[in-house]
């Protein structure tokens, strides 16, 4: 008995509101596929160029201590972009085609990281704010529908709890340094602060992608609920250290147990996602340069393999 | 696994098994590429035990792995279905027999 598409999307849906997980071999609607495949390659790119705005400071960290921790962290998010990339795989897509969708600027990544790194205290806005938001939405996708995709996202949250904490308390630890260290921190802070906001994305409003991906449960919570939850685990983070939430709208709602935030600009949101961010093209200059400087390095290992198959 | 059959510039595919400590199994962890099997396990061991988590890895190609189909799931696995007798709970004991399993 041959089933028509459209049962077979039936069957997969009814699959999905049990709770059931989709494996790579399973039946999918071609759009679910197609969506998942530009979701996680954009997570994958986005956990590969992670590491440029933190790269640029390893060998500026101000001691050896701080170099260990920020590298075995660069590793890290490498290591991230490989789990991811290989999840992704899994849906029929070659990871090559996914680099060279990156390197000619066909895929996107993250926005965050089209923001410079300044100074060093930008290394711990980094962790504890770029990482914490990103934790607060991995942890929402380790329990999505498809299953190698959660694995992945199980993996990496363990790790990202580590990203998060050092940066925080390098934060801490400057704030209780120099006037001119907290003032770095403070410098931080105002300027990682409202783009960590918007990694989680448009408000769910103007998310044309929404319905269908929560239906499917590939998304489990709105944009929104998402970033209001970063807010409410960050604020007192913030005020326990002693540094300023850049938002004079920010405050704490008794009624609601939340706090409310200042409006996002979603003009200069667009501005950076469409290309126009402070280190776009820097960003893809140095992958592209990565890519192309590491090749004698791949060829070596291909003819290094080669010659000891024969 | 991938199931692309799309021409690669990337190197082979493998598949990675970790077992967290002895005496447990190896479980499937993810896959990885690597132009041969020594630089398999070296990226395995970087990219799935950077803390520990194996004490023990397997590298397969993935092109190796032969496993069933979710299409025949009912048909490749109903021989189990009508077993019952297979099953400890299918035999009854005597009354006033203890019977510890
Ligand atoms: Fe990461
Ligand atoms: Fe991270």
């Amino acid at each position: 008995m041959i089933a028509t598409d459209t049962e077979r999307e039936l069957e997969f849906q009814a699959k999905i509101d049990r709770g059931e997980v989709i494996e790579p071999k399973d039946w999918m609607p071609e759009r679910y596929r197609k969506q998942l495949i530009r979701m996680m390659s954009q997570h994958a790119h986005s956990e590969v160029v992670g590491m440029l705005p933190e790269g640029n400071w390893i060998t500026r960290a101000p001691s050896l201590a701080r170099k260990a921790i920020l590298l075995a962290k660069v590793q890290d998010e490498g290591g991230h972009g490989l789990y991811i990339y290989s999840a992704a795989e899994t849906l029929g897509i070659d990871r090559g085609e996914m680099i060279d969708q990156l390197h000619t600027g066909k895929a996107k990544y993250s926005s965050i990281f089209n923001y410079p790194t300044l100074n060093w205290a930008d290394i711990g806005a980094i962790g504890w704010l770029v990482d914490g938001a990103a934790i607060v939405n991995q942890t929402a996708l380790a329990k999505c529908s498809y299953g190698p995709y959660s694995r992945a996202m199980i993996r990496i949250c363990k790790e990202e709890n580590f990203h998060h904490k050092q940066g925080y308390q390098m934060l801490a630890y400057m704030m209780r340094g120099t006037k001119e260290q907290q003032e770095m921190a403070q410098d931080a802070m105002n300027r990682f602060w409202w783009p960590a906001l918007m990694m989680f994305g448009p408000s769910d409003t103007d998310s044309p992608n929404s319905a269908e991906l929560m239906r499917w449960k590939v998304k489990l919570h709105s944009n929104d609920d998402l970033r209001q939850r970063f807010i409410d685990r960050t604020v007192p983070q913030a005020e326990a250290i002693g540094l300023k939430i850049p938002d004079p709208k920010m405050k704490f709602n008794e009624t609601t147990r939340h706090y409310e935030h200042g409006e996002i600009d979603w003009q200069e949101f667009k501005n950076v996602v469409s290309g126009n961010g402070p280190c776009n093209r820097e960003r893809l200059r140095a992958r592209v340069k990565a890519d192309t400087d590491g090749k004698w390095v791949r060829d070596a290992a291909e003819a290094y393999a080669k010659k000891h198959m024969n | 696994m991938s199931e692309s059959n799309i021409p690669t510039n990337q190197w082979k595919l493998w598949e990675v098994f970790t077992q967290k400590k002895s005496g447990l199994p190896h479980e499937h962890a993810g896959s990885l590429r690597a132009p041969d099997a020594e630089m398999a396990l070296l990226n395995a061991r970087d990219v799935y035990s950077r803390r520990n988590e194996a004490v023990s890895i397997w590298v397969v190609p993935s092109e190796c792995m032969v496993s069933s189909t979710p299409e025949d799931v009912g048909s490749f696995f109903d021989p189990a279905n009508d077993k019952l007798y297979r099953h400890p709970n299918f035999y009854k004991t005597p009354d006033g027999v203890k019977w510890t399993s």
